[in-house]
């Protein structure tokens, strides 16, 4: 291939993956809803279309006809940039998640994937920790109390998380040998999921995921009856959608992040043995990713409407002194597996 | 000039512009957010050196680590934020003699350097080269590494203990 | 490789592209009709007060010093999790003697209480003494 066919499929990809992104992430939006509804015996947004369905182009389209208003306590020039960080930091991450094997189109053979980088796992955590500023620096921008609190929080937060995340990445990083996400899935073939093979750091890296992405029960940095709206309160029209869109596309990623490193990607256990054709079998794969996505998505949504808040103490101290010496203790635990059955 | 040149430039811009941003910046925060593109315009161009690892692993400690520490730090001090930095000039001539001192030293040594005309093969990744070396020739550095880090941590806790007090 | 990386660049210069437009098509559409109140900060209804940038937790500093040695050392335990499937019991305990020092870093921590987040421990209002007060018809000294 040369580089000019390179960057036509790339930017195609590129299109495909940010269509793909935009559309789940505003009917993320709208089932959230409709399940929190569900959870709690009502009947959620139905009016705006079919059942509802059209209800996140509804509140797109408010959300841009909202005036904007950046506070006059506010230093303009960081208040303004901390929406780009947070949205721009969230996009970025999705170049590196393989959503399916390579497939063959038009004799171009093509990864699922916008860019095999061979070290995408570190990229992930990298811009992890960039995703940090936008909520800090939209906190310490806004001029107000709330907001200062709620980015401090959220910053300590994320940051005390993502050690127990870095070192269940170790876990899953013995196990495959290497750091590209396409060689992670294929490391786990048939049932040798790493969610089987090392169940503690499947939990500390979910939980570490939750509180990466201020979903309940880690969402102190928002929390509404003590700090309004957290690091938004001073945001309005698409500047605060700017916060929201990065907010679900996280999640997005955290659930993309989970089935890349411990359920197997889009592997469907011993699905080449059933003698299928290379595009069914392609199909197949592609459907299983977007199917386990989904329900962890759903899984992030039912906690959300089941388990109360944390206390700020008391998260600190489940991050590091329970869910920091359990990713230690899943290191040592893969470590032996590996020496004792030759993995 | 080839399009890596074009890629080149465009982080060695990124890097110098922001730099000088972060040193005359007036508001400490404002540098802070700067050094943010410093530090990525940095690992912008060890990417281009072929130095996957060193890149991450720049933006994963500095940026996720160093920087949050220096912000942090910043509005800790909560006089400093609404206050002006003062960031005049003075000691002009010291200032250039040392400069120039400096520059001709740089630029002498650039002259007289033999410098490799045709680049080397840029590796698949450096992440196993440097895994092999730390387990195999370097691996009491490897373990002192982490004593050092322990000794920082020991270090880090009693001071802030001490500051509480 | 620099290949994959040069996609990444394309694909960040895009979302960087995708995102400026929006801001700028939405700059656009909405209306614009500031008054003074609007640009207040909210402060339940109240008008403001004292700055904005209130003086917190130095325990939130601590943390982060602390993350950022764990930070360092989870990177140099990368490149060895990497090529631990060459060694066997030999790269074993090269890692297991790390994260015993990192373990004894941890415990160390803990056994001091840098780990533990401190409660504050809010005063209330002592009642019986505001009874007493009022009993003898000393005027109550209230906070505004």
């Amino acid at each position: 291939m040369n580089i000019w066919e390179i960057i036509i499929i790339t930017v195609i990809k590129i299109g495909a993956i940010l269509t793909i992104m935009l559309l789940t992430v505003s009917y993320l939006v709208y089932f959230e809803r409709r399940i929190s509804a569900w959870i709690q015996s009502r009947l959620g947004p139905n009016r705006v279309g079919w059942e509802g369905i059209l209800q996140p182009f509804a509140d797109v389209f408010k959300l841009l006809l909202k005036e904007d208003i950046s506070p006059v306590a506010a230093n303009k020039f960081i208040h303004g940039l901390a929406p780009f960080i947070a949205v721009f930091v969230a996009f970025s991450t999705y170049a590196v998640i393989p959503i399916g094997p390579d497939v063959t189109i038009f004799g171009y053979s093509i990864q699922l994937v916008v860019a095999d980088v061979n070290i995408g796992v570190l990229y992930v955590l990298a811009l992890t920790s960039l995703g940090v500023y936008g909520l800090t620096f939209a906190g310490w921008s806004s001029g107000s109390k709330y907001s200062l609190l709620g980015g401090i929080r959220s910053s300590a937060q994320m940051i005390s998380y993502e050690v127990s995340m870095g070192f269940s990445v170790g876990g899953v990083l013995l196990m495959a040998g290497s750091l590209s996400p396409i060689a992670i899935v294929e490391a786990q073939y048939g049932w040798m999921w790493n969610a089987i093979v090392q169940p503690i750091g499947f939990i500390t890296f979910t939980v570490a995921a939750f509180a990466e992405t201020n979903r309940l029960p880690f969402d102190l940095p928002e929390a509404e009856p003590e700090l309004v709206g957290g690091y938004h309160t001073e945001y309005s029209s698409m500047k605060f959608a700017g916060f929201f869109l990065a907010e679900y596309a996280n999640m997005i990623i955290a659930a993309g992040m989970i089935v890349t490193l411990y359920l197997g990607g889009w592997q469907v256990p011993y699905i080449d043995k059933l003698g299928l054709g290379e595009i069914v079998t392609a199909l197949m794969q592609v459907g299983s990713f977007f199917v386990k996505m989904g329900a962890i998505l759903f899984f992030f949504i039912w906690v959300r409407w089941s388990i109360p808040r944390f206390r700020y103490d008391q998260l600190m101290n489940l991050g590091w002194k329970v869910m920091f010496p359990l990713s230690l203790i899943n290191i040592v635990w893969v470590a032996a597996l590996i020496m004792i059955f030759n993995l | 000039m080839t399009i890596y040149d074009i890629i080149f430039y465009l982080f060695a811009a990124i890097t110098v512009l922001s730099a000088f941003l972060v040193v005359t910046a007036k508001n400490i925060v404002h540098s802070a957010f700067y050094l943010l593109f410093t530090f990525f315009g940095v690992a912008g161009l060890y990417v281009l050196l072929g130095a996957d690892f060193i890149a991450i692993v720049q933006i994963m400690v500095y940026v996720g680590g160093i920087l949050i520490l220096l912000l942090f730090g910043v509005m800790l001090t909560n006089k400093i934020t609404s206050v002006e930095i003062k960031s005049g000039t003075i000691h002009v001539l010291p200032a250039v003699i040392g400069l120039g001192l400096f520059a001709a030293f740089v630029l002498s040594t650039m002259m007289t350097t033999k410098w490799k005309s045709n680049p080397a093969e840029l590796p698949f990744t450096t992440v196993y080269d440097l895994g092999y070396i730390l387990i195999n020739e370097y691996v009491l550095i490897f373990e002192l590494l982490g004593i050092l880090l322990l000794i920082a941590l020991i270090g880090a806790a009693s001071i802030a203990r001490k500051d509480k007090e | 490789m620099l290949t994959e990386f040069g996609k990444v660049l394309v694909f960040i210069i895009l979302a960087a592209a995708f995102v400026v437009i929006a801001l700028f098509v939405a700059r656009l559409i909405r209306p614009a009709r500031p008054t003074k109140e609007k640009f207040t900060i909210y402060e339940c209804g109240e008008n403001p007060e004292g700055t904005p940038w209130v003086k917190f937790n130095i325990r939130f500093y601590v943390v982060a010093l602390i993350f950022l040695i764990f930070d360092v050392e989870i990177v140099l335990l990368f490149p060895w999790a990497l090529t631990y499937q060459d060694y066997g019991i030999y790269g074993f305990l090269v890692g297991i003697i790390f994260l015993l020092i990192l373990g004894l870093g941890m415990a160390y921590e803990w056994r001091k209480g840098d780990l533990e987040w401190e409660k504050p421990s809010p005063k209330p209002p002592n009642l019986a003494k505001i009874l007493e007060k009022s009993k003898r018809n000393i005027p109550v000294e209230v906070p505004d």
